[in-house]
């Protein structure tokens, strides 16, 4: 997929004025405010529909890591997500069903806001491996061969999953979301929200510090000739895992409170369409060369579906993304941070002399 | 490069090798072997299996028989069944046919990049500086993508990369691929001059027999997959029917 890998003109920055604890910082602070200013306004609405754009943004990053760092693209995003949505509903059904049981009552006796926060622990380590397993699985397939068995790995994970009564098979199952948390004034969405929103600090922290290291580098490599890396003595193998474990752990937290969110989840929605689609177009659009572009992506394009769901319809959301990734790839194939920075770029070198 | 050695042997001797591609033979019972500070070169004609030996001492194809082993600093190894990752440990390393350079990243990146074992990261420093005096078309563009340098200068880089693994065994692959006449001598010379300085081992694949027996101290011709012919010198090589016959196919 060289369209993925497609890099901008300007070399990658040199130096880093901005140490990772620096960045965490001041992605927590963003966070903060953007949570007060949402808090301020009060709106129900809002949390509903800020929740699904940061769950993008910490699908978008997840994907990236893969498919933009390394250029291996993963089709099988919505499996992970689903994972980490199925590990919940597993759980809550392990408390409902043998609430008599030693484990069930102690589940049972987990508030609810603990019981999410341990979901998603345990989401990412569930989604991690099979991230670690598909790796190992699909690892030795390049391009093409590789986005194909991975979503293939998707259509066997919904396959298993609908034929699972335990969680629901075909008709789904309930989660009981409780109506109030005692913490927030916004109540147990709210406090979704705000889940949603450190995972999307976690992500993007993960996302930047990879991208700046060793292990970002030898990702760099693979993703421009993978064989060279390997003659120079990049363990490209154990690299290629590395990244498969990260990617598909950050997509199955991102999974996990997804069924207290929804209510009621079924393995359709689970396994949509959207969350695929979603994965790839998002950091396609916004960028693939950096932590940046997967965020600028899923927020304007996560925001554009949820103001076209409202206004003119929530069918026709994926084909304005398919639109979008269109026109993107024609326009500016290596996304909207691409562009920039290449515009940035020639302007300096056609006005300022000698570049760089 | 602060350590490079004189006293240690560093030699490379395959026996008996069989490689291929799935179902597809391409090595049938290859021996060759190179002596401490030789060059030697490999030649043959596309398609012959230059490369697939190669890639065969890097552990990047897997030999179905036959022994690798190398000698580093006096010390022999069995290179089969070794991980790539620990024959360029080593101090064996590679400049890919094409020169396979990473072309969205920048010089400097392609340079570091050939230092990423955790054994080679200790004289960063030292053969960083040397290439950018060997190469100093590379110092000016250090920051600039290897993509968009022309063929020599990426010819050049590919070197530079190799030896920032501060190697004992040099292995080039078709250095003359891709390049014009003139660019090809001087990437010649270069390793010449890299090999003197550095008493490298140097193993060369090439097709272009003229300019490889130009520094070779001996050489093999491999075709369809096994040694063909053995010379013991360069004149050897050059005044040859046998040579004319199988290189040429006439």
């Amino acid at each position: 997929m060289t369209s993925v890998a497609k890099a901008s003109i300007e070399p990658r920055a040199k130096g880093d004025p901005v140490g990772n604890g620096v960045f965490a910082a001041l992605t927590l602070a963003v966070a903060v405010l953007f949570y007060a200013v949402i808090a301020v306004i009060g709106s129900e609405y809002l949390y509903f529909a800020g929740y699904v754009v940061l769950q993008f943004v910490v699908l978008a990053t997840a994907w990236n890591i893969l498919g933009g760092y390394c250029g291996y693209v993963n089709f099988g995003s919505a499996a992970f997500f689903a994972m980490g949505a199925y590990t919940t509903i597993c759980i809550t059904t392990i408390a409902s069903e043998y609430a008599k049981s030693a484990v069930g009552a102690a589940i049972g006796a987990v508030p609810p806001g603990v019981l999410v926060v341990l979901m998603v622990v345990l989401a990412g380590i569930i989604s991690g491996l099979v991230g670690l397993g598909m790796g190992y699985l699909t690892l030795r397939l390049r391009g093409v061969f590789f986005s194909i068995a991975t979503l293939a790995l998707s259509v066997v994970l919904q396959t298993l999953v609908v034929n699972w009564d335990f969680v629901g098979g075909s008709r789904g199952a309930y989660v009981i979301r409780p109506n109030e948390f005692p913490l927030l004034p916004g109540g147990f969405i709210a406090y979704l929200f705000v889940l949603m929103l450190l995972l999307v600090v976690v992500a993007l922290c993960v996302s930047r510090g990879i991208e700046r290291s060793r292990l970002g580098f030898g990702f760099a490599a693979i993703r421009d000739d993978e064989m060279a890396a390997e003659a120079a003595g990049v363990p490209t193998l154990r690299l290629k895992l590395i990244a498969t474990t990260i990617s598909g752990a950050l997509m199955g937290m991102a999974g996990a409170p997804f069924p207290y969110y929804i209510g009621y989840l079924q393995p359709q929605s689970a396994f949509g369409l959207e969350y695929a689609v979603n994965a790839i177009a998002m950091p396609m659009v916004g960028g693939t060369q950096s932590w940046i572009g997967p965020l600028v992506g899923a927020v304007l394009l996560g925001s554009f579906q949820q103001w076209a769901t409202v206004t003119i319809s929530s069918v026709l959301n994926l084909l304005i993304v398919g639109l979008l990734l269109i026109f993107f790839v024609i326009v500016a194939p290596n996304g909207i941070t691409g562009f920039f920075r290449d515009l940035i770029y020639r302007r300096r070198r056609s006005g300022g002399g000698s570049g760089s | 490069m602060s350590q490079t050695t004189n006293g240690g042997a560093n030699s490379l001797v395959i026996e008996g090798v069989d490689a291929g591609y799935g179902s597809v033979r391409a090595l049938e019972d290859v021996s060759l072997r190179v002596d401490t500070g030789e060059t030697v070169a490999l030649l043959g004609t596309n398609g012959n299996g230059k490369s697939t030996v190669m890639k065969c001492i890097l552990g990047l194809v897997r030999p179905t028989k036959g022994r690798i082993v190398a000698t580093i600093d006096g010390v022999a190894h069995d290179l089969i069944g070794k991980t790539t990752e620990a024959i360029v440990d080593l101090g064996i390393a590679l400049v890919p046919e094409g020169r396979r350079l990473f072309p969205k990243l920048t010089v400097e990146e392609n340079l570091m990049l050939g230092a990423f074992r955790p054994k080679a990261r200790a004289s960063i420093k030292t053969n960083l500086d040397f290439c950018y005096t060997t190469f100093s078309r590379l110092a000016e563009r250090r920051q600039q993508l290897a993509g968009s340098m022309s063929g020599g200068e990426q010819q050049m880089l590919a070197l530079g990369r190799a030896l920032m693994l501060s190697p004992r065994i040099l292995l080039v692959d078709e250095p003359s691929v891709g390049l014009a006449p003139i660019l090809v001598s001087r990437t010649i010379d270069a390793i010449k001059e890299l090999k003197d300085q550095f008493k490298l081992t140097v193993l060369m694949a090439e097709q272009n027999f003229h300019q490889a027996i130009r520094i070779a101290d001996r050489g093999y011709v491999i075709v369809h997959g096994h040694i063909a012919y053995e010379g013991a010198s360069a004149t050897d090589l050059n005044n040859n029917d046998i040579i004319r016959q199988l290189y040429l196919g006439t």
